[in-house]
């Protein structure tokens, strides 16, 4: 299953409905689980997503899954004497009682062999894999290609 | 290692000139050097999307935003163009005296992909400039920028960039004003803009 769920009715009235769905697995909150429309599919897409450990036990992120891309992986750019690199990211840590962000600039799901091009109003399902709290699949919104991030009204700034 | 010992010491060494240099200029009551002794005026020779040779010399007159990256870099570069849309857009008038550039340090592959394509989906005003390798190097030696290949199987086609994520600011007649380190805010680089023009 490679194809994309369009955003369709529900995205026009509601544009911001995809990446202000809320979803939880055990202890976790996962929220806010956007992506970039891309020019064609012939460069990797990226997914960004913040992730609330409300439990007493430390989690990592140590996996993604989706239909989108053949190939997803977790990055982090990291700028380090004024350089710029993204090493793969073996597992990102949900520390207990805190918020970790995939946002632009740091942590990211690198979705590499795009199955389509990503456009803008689509989303596609991402599956994330917890150390500890096991599955979760969120829907994943994909935003403009200039976006910074979603816009929604309950989202502390 | 990012940065050799070397290229450290050559760029304390430009930035301490630039700032013994403004001290000059702000303290003495002399009569200022001659300015093209002391300005910095980085410069490239590259092919635009038509195959057209583009030099700092056909934007003079204009500020030029100038950004070192590459298109299969979903997280760093679209945040930076994003920004510099952002800023032409907010220009108005003005933002026909600035001209963005992304200079390709993968160019190669970004001439494959389609570079002129990508940086116009950000704003139609942003040029992209894609060289041979020599071109390219010759360009960051001179911006003294370091951008470099690394070998990774599990990156796409084998391999990663790692480059300088800063925008450059020229100005109308080719010296090098300052740099937004990665991450400046949209506005504040408008306000800079804005201040000059
Ligand atoms: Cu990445």
């Amino acid at each position: 299953m490679r194809t994309l769920i369009l955003a369709t009715a529900l995205a026009l009235s509601a544009p911001a409905a995809f990446a202000c769905e809320t979803f939880t697995v055990g202890d976790l909150t996962v929220e806010h689980a956007w992506s970039r429309a891309t020019i064609g599919a012939g460069r990797p897409g990226v997914f960004y997503v913040e992730i609330t450990n409300a439990g007493d036990t430390d989690d990592a992120l140590i996996g993604l899954a989706t239909p989108a891309a053949g190939m997803p992986m977790l990055h982090e750019t990291v700028v380090m004497d004024g350089v710029a690199s993204m090493p793969h990211a073996m597992s990102i840590p949900v520390p207990a009682g805190q918020t970790v962000a995939l946002a632009p600039g740091g942590y990211h799901g690198m979705l590499m062999d795009l199955s389509t091009a990503l456009k803008e109003g689509d989303s596609f399902p991402v599956t994330l894999t917890f150390e500890k709290a096991g599955e979760v699949t969120v829907n994943v919104e994909v935003l403009s290609l200039r976006a910074e991030g979603p816009d929604c009204e309950h989202a502390a700034q | 290692m990012r940065l050799t010992g070397l290229q450290k010491i050559l760029w304390a060494a430009a930035g301490i000139a630039t700032l013994a240099y403004g001290a000059f200029m702000v303290l003495s009551d002399r009569a200022p050097l001659p300015v093209a002794q002391a300005a910095f005026r980085p410069t490239f020779a590259l092919p635009d999307a038509e195959g057209r040779l583009r030099t700092p010399a056909d934007f003079a007159g204009k500020h030029m935003l100038v950004f070192f990256g590459f298109t299969n870099c979903p997280d760093v570069c679209p945040t930076t163009l994003s920004e510099v849309a952002q800023v032409m857009d907010d220009l108005g008038d003005d933002a026909a005296r600035v001209q963005p550039l992304l200079i390709s340090i993968d160019p190669e592959r970004d001439r494959r992909l389609g570079l002129a394509e990508f940086v116009t989906a950000f704003h139609p005003s942003i040029l992209g400039l894609a060289g041979d390798a020599a071109q390219t190097r010759a360009a960051a030696d001179s911006f003294k920028i370091f951008f470099e290949r690394e070998e990774d199987p599990s990156a796409p086609d084998g391999y990663a960039m790692s480059h300088s994520p800063a925008l450059y600011l020229i100005g109308p007649d080719g010296d090098w004003l300052r740099q937004f380190t990665y991450g400046t805010p949209a506005t504040e680089i408008l306000a800079d803009l804005q201040s000059r023009l």
